[in-house]
């Protein structure tokens, strides 16, 4: 694998590993009944749990811990029948409890595996070290007042899934397929919806960098950040960062670091100056989280077909290439979609149109795939209307363009703009004849061996027929007629 | 019939429904004692207007022949315990001005029984301490002192306005808490009586946290019996609190009669202790006599690892703490001391807002759970708890209840023992184990000292066997027979 | 275990209390009596013995996931000592 950066003094490698905070899905919060909605008035959703009041008490959420047993199935990881929840002990303007409670030594999941899809259709396997829940803490606003901070405590006590990986990860881009596959299998499992503006998924990216064959260098943590695209900014920069530090006969300091999505760019964070020493210890509030194990296996019965099995599955029932398989079922919608459009067709052929001209189309009209203009099932009308031979797949384009801005059926607009295929051998030998009249002098250059103007007059014949003639039968006429 | 003040409970509740008195009387005869007893300190806020108006509610049920087990009769509640919009402090600088928009579950189940709230009753600040000096609102005041003495005493603590408002018979019952002692030695103290249940029979719900594997509240009342009727208001399970059992409530007041025939009372050789005063082994001796008499018997038992008790106590009641009392940094209720910074302003709130015993245990607490540190103290401690713990296990394979002093000495001078940290530590050294292991845990008058103070028993059950407890409990009483009174309560 | 001013300083910090310098040496003094004392722990033989995780005796019970609370800013804003806007107010925060 060549992922290697040449620096000044050689080639480095850059060691990659992620954890990713994925908000869980569920109505109330983690410890307490309060609501989980995003966007809310401020302190709207708070109760006297989430704000830290004396004498407040939390009580666990089994929905909760459902997600995070499904999640830790969804990625191959081993669920703990017995995790312990523990105190994370420091102070910070929303964190109210002055602790958060988090899972440390005893996490729910422990292990996991998640496979990145590759740009040639080659994968790559992430190690997980673990999952574990934890309480999110409240939003500090800081741009509201010129000498205070605001405190909002909706988002304190919201249940996250914390995935840390393995530093398994080379490149910033390997760094992206893996948050979008692992966003890929929470929404799946409907464990996490994975908006990343929102802030139901935020990743730490933990990046060192080394000498090929050493020992791992000293790591920083740059926090928080919220798209892949800053993610794989974050790392190059980062990355480059060190490398020009370690060149220049610096060390690196294992921090704390902020991303800054303005410039690009990576600073130490100065709130996180102190070392910080959590005294993480068992929560006294709850008992050990025991999970029956019966309840684990029924989870596992009713846990969706995953990415990963269905994309092996297209490759082997849809014969498409692991790449296209792998862009289709990357979100639950666009497979369920792609699979009513194939059911019955030429796979292959629903696999283009769904990936090529849908794709642009969404993409065009930055839509999703919920809120096609063009059903699966108008979809697979128009590719019946190419493999019966009604029209040629160029005059298709015309009509998909069609339904896309009428909502029509395909067969409404043939029948509408008469773009019917004409495979009549008649009509056909006729406009061939024209132009063959019309271009004596190539039709001769033709004999005399410059076969290349077929083309030309393939061309030439369409665009007499309207571009409806049947494309089969009119290169055949052709090159009877051309043979003289 | 006797002084309104001089009723028990179980007397004012005959009297009520007999409609011999009505609850406004008693309501007021107890305000009134308050006001007597302001000397004392006992109180850190009166609700006289609530108590009236809620006295005067009472009446209206009663007269119609209803209500709660606890309907009409006045109690205290320790300022520990959250009371919907009444001043909170938990006894420190640092809730300034908290009033609560919540209860806490076992004072509203009180009050559903009933009862009447007379105020809120001063305590150590946060629970942490046992003399009643730590309070942010100055020392409480023992009704009881020494014969022919004028130095003022402890009440013991921390539920020391407690004991020393039922002591003074300001009111009939108060709530109380116990981490490590703080129901049975300021009931021993104050010649009240008072029981800390099982770990989980009461919810903690709605009361201020001091060390959550160890905290439980419990009343302090003047009679077994009483302890009993209060208890049976202020159990049962609570979805709100995690740790809280979810098992039935027996009927406690049925048990304090049971008698104690055919029991077996282990008595722990450990408990004795050198150097403590002739007058405690001498009680002890006393109380294992009348528990012969009434039927049972006592059996000699081993608790190895007693002498461990408090330092272990010393590690998680501290560690706990640490991390309870991080949510006082003045950002959402109590005391703020500006700063320039955030951490400035944490760092001033929480200089000014705790004093000293809760600084000193923060700062053990933080050591001890702090990297490199954890595992030598923190964890060494749990697992000594885990063998107090399987002591105890032991010993109930043999008998049926536990009989040990409940202090090694009568109430001390305000003001001794201030400068030895560890001296005031040794305060809870027969109490604290049954913290540690989550047993109930009883402490009863057995009689007065030389000097004429009281002096507790204490019996030790097993887990949610509190009716052992009362039974064994009451059967000491009975033999005690304790009458004195604290001067000029007469 | 004695503990020097510099490590009562830093578990200050810790614990965001603020301790005077001139307070340091006696509350290393004082720290350190009591930690003294509970190192008696060190002679019990622990070999073996699980740490205590919970006196009580029962499994964990969980709640069901229904919204039930919240929807109440400002019963729970009314205590602060400081508040703008429905929002809690500190000294800004620089990250
Ligand atoms: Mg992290
Ligand atoms: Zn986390």
């Amino acid at each position: 694998m060549t992922a290697l950066i040449k620096g000044q003094t050689g080639e480095w490698e850059v060691v990659i590993g992620l954890e990713i905070h994925a908000q869980v899905i569920s109505k109330a919060k983690l410890f307490s009944a309060a609501a989980t909605a995003f966007g809310a008035e401020p302190n709207t959703q708070v109760s006297y749990v989430d704000a830290g009041f004396p004498g407040m008490l939390p009580v666990i959420n089994r929905f909760c811990v459902e997600q995070a047993i499904k999640t830790g199935l969804g990625i191959d990881g081993k669920v703990n029948e017995i995790s312990v929840f523990d105190r994370k002990n420091y102070f910070y303007a929303d964190l109210p409890q002055g602790y958060q409670i988090s899972q440390y030594q005893q996490p729910i999941v422990s292990g996991g595996t998640v496979i990145l899809d590759m740009k040639d259709g080659s994968t790559r396997k992430i190690g997980v070290t673990r999952l574990h829940l934890e309480q999110d803490a409240g939003k500090s606003l800081h741009d509201q007042h010129p000498s205070q901070s605001y405190i909002d405590l909706n988002r304190s006590g919201v249940a996250l899934m914390e995935i840390v990986s393995e530093p398994d990860m080379r490149t910033a881009e390997e760094a992206g397929l893996y948050i979008k596959k692992l966003r890929s299998i929470l929404r799946y499992l409907g464990t996490c919806d994975g908006n990343m503006e929102e802030g139901s998924l935020r990743c730490d990216c933990n990046v060192s960098v080394r000498k090929p064959g050493q020992p791992f260098g000293t790591r920083t943590e740059t926090k928080n950040v919220n798209s892949v695209r800053y993610v794989m900014q974050a790392i190059e920069y980062e990355a480059r960062r060190q490398i020009e530090v370690i060149e220049g006969g610096d060390e690196i300091k294992q921090e704390t670091r902020l991303f800054d999505p303005g410039k690009g760019t990576t600073r130490p964070m100065r709130s996180k100056e102190h070392a910080h020493d959590y005294r993480y210890f068992p929560d006294p509030d709850l008992l050990p989280l025991e999970l029956d194990p019966k309840w684990i296996s029924d989870l596992k019965k009713v846990l969706p077909e995953l990415p990963d099995a269905r994309k092996t599955r297209y490759v082997a029932d849809y014969k498409l290439s692991p790449y296209d398989a792998g862009v289709l079922v990357a979100e639950q919608e666009t497979a369920q979609f792609y699979e009513t459009v194939a059911k019955g067709r030429d796979a292959k052929l629903a696999s283009n149109w769904v990936t090529t001209e849908l794709f642009g189309v969404l993409n065009r009209t930055n839509k999703a795939i919920q809120d096609s203009p063009v059903s699966a099932k108008a979809l697979g009308g128009l590719i019946d209307l190419i493999s019966d031979g009604t029209i040629s797949g160029r005059i298709a384009k015309e009509v998909f363009e069609a339904m896309v801005e009428t909502g029509k059926d395909a067969a409404a607009i043939v029948e509408e703009k008469g773009l019917r295929q004409v495979s009549d051998t008649g009509a056909i030998e006729k406009a061939i004849d024209e132009v063959m009249a019309k271009n004596q002098d190539k039709v001769a250059e033709y004999r005399s061996g410059k076969e290349k103007l077929l083309g030309f007059f393939v061309g030439q014949t369409m665009k007499a027929t309207g571009g409806k003639a049947n494309p089969g039968v009119l290169n055949e006429l052709l090159k009877k007629k051309l043979a003289g | 019939m006797a002084a309104p003040t001089h009723m028990t409970i179980a007397e004012a509740r005959k009297a009520l429904k007999a409609k011999k008195i009505s609850s406004a009387e008693l309501t007021d005869a107890h305000l009134k004692a308050m006001e007597q007893t302001r000397g004392l300190n006992a109180f850190v806020t009166e609700t006289p207007e609530r108590a009236k108006a809620d006295a005067k509610r009472a009446d209206v049920v009663l007269a119609k022949g209803e209500g709660g087990p606890l309907e009409g009769i006045p109690l205290g509640i320790k300022d520990l315990f959250c009371t919907e919009g009444v001043l909170t402090t938990a006894g420190s600088h640092i809730l300034d001005g908290f009033k609560p928009p919540y209860e806490s579950t076992v004072s509203a189940k009180l009050w559903q029984a009933g009862a009447i709230m007379l105020g809120k009753l001063n305590m150590d600040e946060f629970a942490m301490g046992s003399s009643n000096m730590t309070s942010y609102h100055g020392a409480v005041k023992n009704p009881w002192r020494r014969k022919g003495a004028n130095s003022d005493l402890v009440p013991g603590g921390s539920s020391g306005g407690s004991a020393a408002a039922v002591a003074a018979r300001s009111v009939m019952g108060a709530t109380a808490t116990d981490t490590g002692g703080s129901i049975r030695q300021p009931a021993a103290f104050t010649g009240t009586v008072g029981i800390k249940p099982t770990y989980g029979r009461c919810s903690r719900w709605g009361i201020v946290a001091f060390a959550s594997s160890l905290d439980q509240a419990g009343p302090i009342a003047r009679t077994v019996e009483d302890c009993a009727i209060m208890l049976q208001a202020m159990s049962g399970h609570d979805p709100k609190d995690s740790t809280s059992a979810d098992l039935p409530v027996p009927n406690f007041e049925a048990a304090v009669e049971r008698g104690v025939k055919g029991l077996k009372i282990g008595i722990p050789k450990e408990y004795k202790l050198d150097g403590a005063p002739k007058e405690i082994q001498d009680l002890w001796e006393q109380g294992i006599a009348w528990l012969k008499e009434a039927g049972a018997t006592p059996v000699d038992i081993t608790l190895p690892h007693t002498k461990y008790a408090l330092p272990v106590y010393y590690v998680i009641a501290p560690a706990e703490a640490s991390s309870n009392l991080a949510r006082y940094d003045g950002v959402r209720f109590g005391l703020r001391v500006p700063g320039k910074t955030l951490d400035e302003m944490y760092e001033n709130t929480r200089a000014a807002g705790f004093g000293a015993e809760v600084k000193r245990r923060i700062l053990i607490g933080t050591y001890v759970l702090s990297a490199g540190y954890y595992d030598a103290y923190y964890l060494r401690a749990q697992r000594v708890r885990s063998l107090i713990a399987r002591d105890f296990t032991e010993a109930y394979k043999q008998v049926d209840a536990i009989l040990t002093p409940a202090t090694p000495s009568a109430a001390f001078a305000i003001g001794e023992k201030m400068d030895d940290p560890i001296a005031m530590y040794l305060n809870d050294v027969f109490t604290v184990t049954a913290n540690l292991a989550g047993l109930p845990g009883i402490s009863v008058p057995g009689g007065v000292n030389a000097d004429g103070l009281p002096l507790g028993l204490q019996v030790i059950g097993k887990a949610f066997d509190e009716e052992t407890v009362f039974a064994v409990g009451r059967a000491l009483e009975k033999a005690a027979n304790f009458t004195a009174l604290p001067e000029g309560m007469a | 275990m004695s503990l020097d001013k510099d490590t009562v300083r830093k578990v200050a910090t810790l614990a965001r209390i603020k301790v005077p310098d001139s307070d340091l040496d006696h509350m290393a003094k004082e720290l350190s009596g009591v930690l003294g004392w509970i190192e008696q722990l060190n002679e019990v033989d622990i070999s073996g013995v699980q740490p205590m995780t919970s006196v009580a005796q029962m499994k964990l019970k969980m709640r069901a996931d229904e919204v039930a609370d919240g929807g109440n800013a400002e019963k729970v804003t009314q205590n602060a000592p400081e508040g703008a806007h429905g929002f809690f107010v500190v000294p800004k925060v620089v990250e």
